[in-house]
């Protein structure tokens, strides 16, 4: 545990190894890629199981001294982040193992490959990071990593608007988090996690500071997890290679988000508002994306929108303080949600196409990525026996037991909506006739079967660490020695689990009706009014682009316009007068003694008529 | 013969002067221009001499100067016309605004 600084050491390696000589290797860069990834893995696996009997360990050294201050550099390794540890190294290390099969024969997999290692590193330095500082740091990395990415295609104009758009809002969110990290440093004096925890304990940080500090960082995290208002990122980042939308979209950065509010768990707790703000845009961004995936047509935005959608139940959990339930969805949602990304683009890597409408019947073709796929979803509806069961209950139990009636039901009817759109889109690729030409589409390589029945088995078993029946381990592990973090299983009334199970079982049914039975008309929704505000995202992006987008580019007109006549006319102006005042200049040097000869008869006039009059002979 | 005041020897000398400078510095064939040096030089002659005969301390130190002038002039016209010839030479003409070199 004492060298857990080397994890992330190993993508890093990868990295700077695949710039420098990527270009050679080619394909066999990644090898390299997933050698080193599996290194991390294996690594953090130990980890893990040290930590299970062992303390946090924690190293810092100084890293500047700014007059009394001294910014400290260094990593720690508690319960949280030697499970994310875990999380992030096996998702990236699978991901590593599927792309060779997914990005096979693609000229420029060294890079890919490469970029690969740079986010592994971002999000596992971000992880060990013992103070606030130094998450920031890597915050914005796993930002570059993720721009990179997602314009891995930079070719492709949609990629290209899609990798600056993700930057761009998140980097609205980094505002916030910027600013909230100041003004706690600012209060408590230092950007260690445990000096501010003191700090806010010792009630040495007024509670409004507190709730302003936590919102800012909130806002951090609604970017970087597309929480509402700030989501509109992360369906467009789907432009990505699928592998990366898997390990980026899926399993990591977006739960760089949850994850520092998990971290700053005790900052968060010490403010009811703060609280209340995270679980009601978690709660209402959980609804909000459902509703829209229920008619996508593109099948990773589908599963964009969910993740989008998934991302707010943690949110929704962390903030009815249920640190617990917040951390176990996350990791059960880390693997499903890979599991289905990486399925999916399985489907596409087979019949070349991301539009549902045009897939169906691919069951019978697919024998190993559709029972996976099933597996997926029905991890994600909530059905019971999968992990999804476990961790949505418990967030819906956090939820109750906060006493957030409202957001309780608003989560349950987001349930239901899940298990609709997840089997709708199930229903829709895999069940019934094929809809297009279908002859030539094969199932994967093994190389990507592997990784995906990895996650298949972890979607399945992942959420037996923490059940209400056997034990929570899982909570009682993350919570032990933590009295802020809350106990590591909330008591709920038995009922809620039964009606999970019922809305997720009645979403199921429902999208069975419509999209395999076919006992209801398909286009019961289609065309109507609320079909299209659906399906074009409740027009936020168009209202972005009428109100934020509109204003920006009005200013920068306006800016633009001060610039060209104002800035530049200035320095025009003042160029313009030196280099006309050197032509006229040039004028009298052109080598003709007679000239000459003027310009000194002139000047000897001149001052003639200079001295006679200042001499006083003129009278 | 005294009865000539001093401002019509300096009137003469000035407009002297004027045609000398005018044709230095407008006529492009360099003879001219070496001759109206000559009409200058002899406008600053007749000065010396005016003053040296109606000045505020008369003297002969005036005329004694013109004289050195005239030598010295003589002096330039031979220089001045030797360069000509071997301007003409190189060049093959005698207008002063083709010979521009010192431009460069």
């Amino acid at each position: 545990m004492e060298n857990a600084w080397i994890i992330p050491l190993f993508p890093l390696l990868s990295f700077l190894f695949l710039i420098f000589f990527g270009k050679r290797l080619k394909d066999a860069s990644a090898y390299i890629g997933i050698l080193l990834s599996l290194a991390s893995f294996v690594y953090s696996l130990l980890v893990l199981f040290e930590r299970f009997t062992s303390p946090t360990h924690k190293a810092e050294s100084v890293w500047l001294t700014i007059g009394d201050v001294q910014l400290t550099a260094g990593f720690e390794v508690n319960q949280l982040n030697a499970l994310m540890l875990v999380i992030v190294s096996l998702v990236s290390f699978l991901v590593h193992t599927y792309s060779k099969g997914y990005m096979h024969g693609d000229e420029r997999i060294h890079v890919y490959y490469a970029y690969l290692g740079l986010f592994t590193f971002a999000m596992l330095g971000l992880v060990l990071s013992p103070n606030l500082l130094q998450t920031y740091i890597f915050w914005e990395l796993v930002g570059l990593g993720s721009f990179l990415l997602i314009g891995f295609y930079f070719y492709k104009d949609e990629a290209k608007r899609a990798a600056k758009k993700a930057f761009i809002m998140t980097r609205i969110g980094d505002v916030g988090l910027l600013i909230g990290m100041i003004l706690l440093f600012w209060q408590a004096g230092s950007f260690e996690y445990d000096e501010i925890f003191a700090a806010v304990e010792a009630g040495a940080i007024s509670s409004t500071m507190i709730t302003l500090t936590a919102i800012l960082i909130f806002i951090g995290a609604m970017g970087k997890s597309g929480q509402f208002p700030l989501h509109t990122w992360l369906p467009d980042a789907m432009e990505g290679p699928t592998p990366v939308s898997a390990l980026i979209h899926a399993a990591t950065m977006v739960a760089a988000g949850v994850y520092l509010v998990a971290s700053l768990f005790p900052l968060f707790t010490a403010s009811e508002t703060a609280l209340m703000t995270v679980a009601i845009v978690g709660a209402f961004t959980a609804i909000f994306a459902a509703s829209i995936g229920l008619v996508q047509k593109d099948i990773k935005r589908v599963l964009a929108f969910s993740t989008v959608s998934q991302l707010g139940y943690m949110m929704l959990a962390l903030g009815s303080a249920g640190y617990v339930a917040g951390v176990f969805h996350l990791m059960t949602h880390a693997f499903f949600k890979a599991l289905l990304f990486l399925a999916a683009g399985s489907v596409i890597h087979a019949v070349h196409t991301q539009d549902i409408e045009k897939m169906g019947g691919l069951w019978k073709k697919l024998r190993v990525t559709g029972p996976l796929f099933l597996i997926g979803t029905l991890a994600i509806s909530g059905v019971p026996l999968f992990s999804g069961f476990f961790s949505k209950d418990e967030i819906l139990i956090a939820a109750w037991a906060h006493g957030n009636t409202v957001l309780f039901w608003l989560a349950v009817v987001a349930a239901f909506f899940t298990a609709f759109y997840m089997f709708r889109l199930f229903f829709m690729v895999f069940a019934g006739e094929s809809r297009t030409d279908m002859k030539h589409v094969k199932e994967s390589p093994s190389v990507m079967t592997i990784p995906m029945v990895v996650l298949a088995v972890l979607a399945v078993v992942a959420g037996y660490v923490n059940t209400p029946w056997f034990g929570t381990f899982l909570g009682d592990w993350l919570t032990d020695g933590n009295p802020a973090l809350g106990h590591g299983h909330i008591e709920g009334p038995a009922w809620i689990m039964i009606v999970a199970t019922i809305v997720s079982l009645l979403g199921i049914f429902l999208a069975w009706l419509i999209y395999s039975k076919r006992s209801l008309a398909r286009d019961w929704l289609g065309a109507s009014t609320l079909y299209n505000v659906l399906y074009n995202k409740y027009y936020i992006d168009e209202l972005y682009e009428v109100t934020i987008l509109k204003v920006t580019k009005g200013i920068s007109v306006l800016l633009r316009f001060i610039e060209t006549f104002l800035v530049e006319g200035i320095v025009k102006g003042v160029a313009g007068a030196v280099s006309g005042l050197g032509h006229v200049g040039s004028k009298f040097q052109n080598g003709q003694i007679q000239r000459y000869g003027t310009v000194a008869f002139i000047g000897v006039a001149i001052l003639i008529v200079v001295f006679t009059v200042t001499g006083g002979y003129l009278k | 013969m005294s009865s000539v005041p001093l401002s019509l020897y300096l009137a003469l000398a000035l407009i002297l002067f004027c045609i000398g400078l005018y044709g230095a510095l407008t006529k492009r064939n360099i003879i001219i221009v070496l001759i109206s040096i000559e009409l200058m030089l002899n406008a600053v002659n007749i000065n010396l001499v005016a003053f040296s005969k109606f000045g505020v301390m008369p003297s002969i130190t005036g005329q004694i100067f013109a004289l050195f002038v005239m030598a010295v002039a003589a002096a330039e016209v031979a220089i001045g016309v030797a360069i000509l010839i071997a301007l003409y030479r190189n060049r093959n003409t005698v207008n002063i605004d083709e010979v521009n070199t010192l431009k460069n």
